[in-house]
Order: C-alpha cells, then structure tokens, then sequence
C-alpha cells in the first residue's frame, strides 16, 4: 500500500470538505473494498477520509412500510437486526452470507453499494426488492443508482447516507457463492412487491440487472416451471477462473427456481 | 504521513508513531512486539491475523491502525492469565485442535467472540463461524471439537 494523508472525519460536511480540498481523495467506511484494493496498489489515493467516527450514521428502524438502514451500518448489524428479520428475512439472509464474520463485523451497507463490486449482494438487495439510496443530495431509486461495473451515479464527494427498502409481500435471495471469498457467482433477488414482481442478478454480469422476460412469466404464474424455460444469453457475462459465461447462465437460472420455490 | 495511535491493547495504554498505511497487524507485530498475531494469506481471507477491536473480531490485515485509535484491542496474548490458558486454548489443546499451530491465534480468536455472540453453539455454528478461518493441517474436525469443547468451559 502507497502511503496518504490520513483524515478522521467527525462530520458529513467535515468529511465532504475534505473530499473538495483534496487531490484524489477516497472515503473510507469499513475498508473490506478499499483497503484491499489499496493493498494491491490498485488504488492510491493521496487522501484516506475516515468516515468511521462520524456518530449518527449507523442504524437500523422501520419507518412505515419500509426498513431504513442507515449507510454506516455494518453487515452483522443489518444480519443480527430483529426489525430486518421480521419485515424482510431475505435482507437478513442476504446480509449473514456476505464474506465471513470478521468481514461482517466491519463491512458496510454504503460501502457496498458505493463500491458496486459485479459479485457484492447489496446491489440485488437494492434492485430486486426496489430500494431508495439516500444521499447527502439527492434521493435516487436503486433501479437508476448502479450505472456498470465499480460505477454509479455517484458524484466526487457525494456520501450515501441511508438506504431504504420496500418491504415486500414475500421475497427470497438465493446465491451460489465463491467456495473462498462467499462473493456471488450468481446471486438472484426475487421479490413480490406492491409494484409487481421483482428478479435483480448479481454475480453474473458487470452490474446488476433485472431479468425482465422471467419477472413477466412468474406476474402470470408464479412457480418455478413458468422459467425453466427462460435461457440467459451468456454474452457479455462474468468469466474467471471459478465459472465461466456458460455456466454463470446456466446458474442465474437455477438461483432464481430456488428463489421462487423458496417463496412457495 | 506519520501519525501517533494510541489504543488500550490487552489492557495497557500502549502508543506509538506510525505511517498512515501502517496495517493494525503490523502495529501490533512490528511496532508493540505482539507477534502471535499471526499474517497467513494478507488478503483477508485466511483468518491468521484475527484479533478484537471492542469486543469485534476483526481481520487485522485489513484494518489500519489509525482505524483503531482509543479502541480496545485483544490479542492472543491478551486471552491467558498468567501460566493459566483461556478455557479456548486449553480446550485447542486438549483436543489437538492445532497442527503446526500457524492459524491458532486467529482460530481461537474467532472462537472466543463465536461463543460471546452464541451462548448456546451448535456443530452447525461453529462450522458456519469459522468460516472466515482457514486451516490447512487439521481439516477442521478437531478444531470444530476444540470451540465446543471451549464453549462449554467456558460457560462453567
């Protein structure tokens, strides 16, 4: 790792003075993505913002007909949280399946989402189930925040600062993780929400995506057998040493039979 | 940049002058002499490096010092009393839970907080808890014995 000058932020608008006044800054918040990257000189930023003792930023409540999380809310919090339990199970099976404990012990929600990694969960999370992401300016629905891969619509400086999610009427995540890491080869939200249904992949394309063609099948008939016969075209999909294009295709359908038997 | 971390680490008040990019593992190694935090794979995978920062098992290889200033942090060198074991290590040992010995440290470090989070574990727990901890001696049979073993130790 490079070295850089390290700030302590103790404010939203402290840290965001600083991201303005420096030259190629990075927030850090649980550091599992940027420290990393940082240690494989992937990354060298000249200036390191702490975001960790900023108070207020970590939590999570049900407000109505929705669960907030705020952004500096680790993983375990989101697992462990008894309101996440019983509005959205899903998010509590989702979030208890990201890396490993000590991960989860420090991870983030907004620093998931802000990173954008191809195979992180939080992103089908966020889509499947039709999730707001709040920042320090604006409010942007999940569908329009993840723009490709490690890229948003986030902009120099701007801070996430909460996410919501719609609780839906039933919802169930399924993943086929790295044996090793527990990232998603392929990971499928499937989502029955107040706007219809819902199916987000992540893993197997450099962003999150809805599978339109199988989110019309199960509106007409919600049962693993109205997609078996939906194909993924494997063009333009994930290929590394753990899984191929054919493969990640073939597995998106198979996550989202399980996830739809599972609603059953 | 250099900056001064100060931290509480297995119960002294301990400080010392650091690069900013000075890892947590290489503060405790290099700078406090706290070597049975072992580096196994430095790519936050392997679980060797596992230590508490308030009470929060933690990767130590991916977490920099400055990130820990005023935390309270537990080593392996902090579990013992004296010549007396932690119930954990006494049950590694009573149960072969180690080989060569290089993941220990941080094994029996996530066990301790796996048994903190869940009073009542089950071989099912234990398995999914270590998940972050990799070993390459035992294949883990032993080790899963040792942590249910030092859970009810620990317990009585």
């Amino acid at each position: 790792m490079y070295d850089f000058i390290y700030h302590r932020a103790t404010s939203i608008e402290g840290a965001q003075a600083i991201f303005k006044n420096s030259e190629d800054p990075v927030y850090l918040a649980g550091g599992m993505t940027v420290l990393p990257t940082m240690k494989q000189r992937l990354a060298n930023p000249s200036d390191v913002i702490d975001l960790g003792k900023i108070d207020g930023l970590a939590g999570v409540e049900r407000a109505g007909n929705e669960i907030v999380v705020k952004s500096m809310t680790t993983h375990a919090e989101v697992a462990s949280s008894s309101a996440v339990a019983t509005a959205i199970p899903a998010l509590s099976v989702l979030a208890d399946s990201i890396g490993d404990p000590h991960v989860r012990n420090r991870g983030t929600i907004g620093g998931s989402i802000a990173s954008n990694d191809p195979a992180a969960d939080y992103p089908a999370a966020l889509v499947g189930l039709g999730g707001t992401v709040v920042t320090t300016s604006r409010e942007v629905v999940a569908d329009d925040f993840f723009t490709g891969m490690f890229e948003t619509v986030l902009e120099a400086g701007e801070l996430i600062t909460a996410v919501r999610f719609r609780i839906p009427k039933m919802a169930h995540y399924m993943k086929f993780a790295n044996p090793a890491s527990r990232y998603a080869l392929v990971g499928v939200m499937v989502a029955q929400t107040d706007d219809g249904i819902r199916v987000a992949v992540t893993g197997a394309a450099p962003c999150v995506f809805r599978m339109d063609k199988m989110e019309a099948a199960l509106t007409a008939d919600f049962r693993p057998e109205a997609i078996e016969n939906i194909t993924m075209a494997a063009d333009g999909l994930n290929s590394d040493i753990h899984a191929g294009v054919d493969y990640r295709a073939h597995l998106v359908g198979v996550m989202a039979a399980r996830a739809v038997a599972a609603c059953g | 940049m250099t900056i001064n971390v100060g931290a509480n680490v297995n119960g002294k008040a301990v400080s010392a002058e650091v690069e900013a990019r000075t890892l947590l593992v290489q503060y405790l190694r290099d700078h406090l002499g706290l070597t049975g935090t072992h580096v196994g794979c430095d790519t936050s995978q392997c679980g060797a490096c596992v230590v508490h920062v308030d009470g929060q098992a933690v990767k130590s290889c991916t977490i920099l010092a400055v990130q820990c200033e005023g935390a309270n942090v537990v080593t392996i060198e902090g579990l013992a009393d004296g010549d007396t074991l932690h119930p954990m290590q006494e049950a590694f040992r009573d149960n072969h839970g180690l080989q060569c010995g290089f993941c220990t440290p941080g094994m029996v470090m996530a066990a301790v907080e796996l048994v903190t989070r869940h009073p009542q574990l089950s071989e099912k727990l234990v398995r999914e808890g270590l998940e972050g901890n990799l070993c390459r001696c035992t294949g883990y049979h032993n080790i899963v014995k040792s942590v249910l073993a030092g859970a009810e130790a620990m317990a009585s």
